[in-house]
């Protein structure tokens, strides 16, 4: 009777259990860093995007880091990701546009990094053509214009590296490296790139005043006669100051670059480019998908009596007949001001965000 | 002995999607519900924007680049006038298909299956239309300016009129909370009730439809040449919008199952 006690319990351990098995207990397990989520974030907002299969681990981030600052990802071993990507710029440079290995130019404004844990459509680039930070950073060692390489090579150099061996070991345990390893550790630091200590921020959670000036400039902002930037950027209840979604913000009539057109075919969506976000300005010129304003006074003299029409324009862009709404000086150096005011120089100064 | 064992093995493997199948009355757990949306019961979605034209009540002819509006406050009324709450609230936005569908559950638990009058409110409530409260809402930057009394938007509707001219022009049909002067507002959402009593029974889906042309056509005929941007801060273009929204609800296929 006990002998079929015991073998009775046994089976039904043995049916019920969702323990792991030993095959499971094999798996390497790296030191998890979740993100630090601001508390204005968490207080405003719904949680950033982690990837199931990427989660954030010490080691992860490290190795990210370091690659991010390699040049070793380019052909001739000349340009990082941060080349054109730098700290000192909220991780992006002062080009109109960023030149290449080879000396070649894009075509594209190269975009700030930060908070992008928190594009909820996970769509990247001007265009938004890559879906996930993973994606995303597959692509520049590749390009061309860019690194000029092939991830075979960069593959190749980091196997016969003395330390990146280590160093994936330590991120994603005995396994080959990949590049889809590789572009999982740049993701992992990047998404650590959390910048959520401005003026502005530090205002809304008690702890700075504004200025006349900044007060109205954020009125300007949020008044659908004035400025009415915050349908696309944000507002002081959604502190990304974006709404990463793609506008035709009346930039020209016809298009050299098309932009979300060129990604999904849709004709409807010719001239259409990602809202960026207004942190971090102070930091970041020139502006624009083609960074064709050196100046924030360009920009916002472009939405106040610049807009040109084209059939995709967004209806957002009010009185596009008379070249938009006709800002007065004041409320346009007001509206500058509010905007610097949402730059963090203590992002890009952080110290974990500079090259190892 | 046998019998330990036994209790051990039920209560071991007992698993939470286990259902006792017996004799009991069917109960009503949640609702779904099913947004379409139609000019003058032609559909339009999102593969319609910026190409479709529409010709309002007033005659203008007009392209849609975007809407997207809140409903909330699902309710169940039964015959009795009892009232069962629903939970949740919910921001349709014609560019994502996955809003359209909406499933919900009965505040308080359970319904009984039966004949039930459907209310929900277009926008929110004074009691809900507390600035910043809904992190979803606010990353999705629907947010209405405190300086217009904060909330939300309860509705917002852009296209170009007059696109069969040599000058199309904006308009955004932006509505929530109106201002009546400087840190004076009044609540401007709409409570729908629709009759005849509906039949609820254990999944139920119910498809709520939106007349677009509606907007601009009725009690108000609308004038897009008068009332077309800047809409939020101008009280009485945001109270004949209330008036108008109105006749845009109406309740479309029920199915059960």
């Amino acid at each position: 009777m006990k002998k079929w006690l015991v073998y009775s319990i046994l089976c039904i351990c043995l049916s019920c259990s969702n323990e792991p098995t030993d095959a499971d207990t094999d798996m390497y397990v790296p030191t998890p860093s979740p993100l630090q989520i601001p508390e204005l974030f968490e207080n405003l907002i719904i949680p950033p995007v982690i990837p199931i299969n990427n989660p954030q681990t010490v080691d992860g981030i490290s190795l990210g880091k370091k690659l991010f600052f390699d040049p070793i990802l380019s052909a001739n071993n000349s340009q990082a990701c941060a080349s054109c990507h730098n700290p000192q710029n909220a991780f992006t440079d002062n080009a109109k546009f960023s030149i290449g290995i080879d000396g070649i130019a894009g075509n594209r404004n190269s975009m700030p990094l930060f908070n992008m844990a928190w594009n909820y459509d996970e769509l990247f680039f001007w265009d938004g053509h890559a879906f996930s930070l993973e994606h995303q950073a597959l692509e520049p060692v590749t390009n061309p214009i860019e690194m000029h390489n092939t991830w075979n090579v960069v593959v190749s150099r980091l196997q016969e590296s003395t330390e990146y061996p280590e160093l994936f070991r330590k991120a994603f345990g005995n396994v080959p490296i990949t590049k889809e390893l590789a572009t999982k550790a740049i993701a992992q630091f990047e998404r650590t790139l959390i910048s959520a200590n401005s003026k502005f921020d530090r205002y809304l959670l008690g702890e700075a005043v504004l200025t006349p000036e900044e007060e109205n400039g954020l009125n300007v902002f949020m008044d659908e006669n004035r400025g009415d930037c915050f349908h696309c950027h944000g507002n002081p209840n959604n502190p990304l100051w974006t709404d990463n979604i793609f506008h035709n913000n009346g930039l020209d009539a016809t298009f050299s670059d098309l932009g979300l057109g060129q990604v999904s075919g849709d004709p409807a969506d010719n001239g259409k480019f990602k809202s960026p976000s207004l942190r971090n300005l102070a930091f970041t010129a020139p502006f624009m998908h083609d960074g064709r304003f050196n100046t924030l006074d360009e920009v916002i003299n472009h939405y106040s009596e610049g807009l040109v029409y084209s059939p995709t324009i967004d209806p957002l862009m009010k009185k596009v007949d008379e070249g938009g709404v006709h800002l007065t000086p004041q409320d346009k150096s007001d509206l500058k001001a509010f905007l610097l005011s949402l730059s963090d120089p203590s992002f890009i100064n952080n110290p974990d965000f500079q090259m190892p | 002995m046998t019998f330990v064992v036994f209790c051990l093995v039920i209560i071991s493997c007992k698993n939470d999607d286990d259902e006792i199948i017996c004799c009991q009355q069917p109960i009503v757990t949640d609702v779904t519900f099913t947004f379409s949306h139609n000019w003058d019961d032609n559909d339009v979605n999102s593969s319609d924007f910026n190409t479709t034209q529409y010709t309002n009540a007033n005659g203008e002819i007009l392209t849609i680049s975007k809407i997207r509006y809140l409903l909330s406050h699902f309710e169940l009324v039964n015959t009795n006038g009892n009232s069962f709450p629903l939970t949740g609230y919910n921001l349709i936005d014609l560019s994502n298909p996955d809003s359209f569908t909406f499933n919900t559950t009965i505040a308080d638990g359970i319904v009984y299956p039966g004949l039930y009058t459907l209310k929900f409110n277009y926008g929110f409530n004074e009691e809900d239309n507390i600035d910043g409260a809904y992190p979803d809402l606010n990353s999705a930057s629907w947010n209405w300016p405190t300086m217009l009394g904060g909330g939300y938007h309860f509705l917002q509707f852009d296209g170009m009129f007059n696109v069969n001219t040599t000058a199309p022009s904006p308009f955004n049909y932006h509505n929530g909370t109106a201002k009546i002067s400087d840190g004076v507002f009044e609540q401007n959402f709409v409570s729908f009730e629709f009759f005849p009593e509906i039949v609820i029974e254990p999944n139920s889906s119910i498809e709520i439809k939106m007349d677009l042309s509606e907007f601009f056509k009725n009690p108000i005929v609308w004038d897009l040449n008068t009332y077309n941007t800047s809409l939020m801060p101008n009280y009485d273009a945001q109270k004949m919008m209330q008036q108008n929204v109105g006749s845009v609800f109406s309740i479309g296929q029920i199915t059960q199952e």
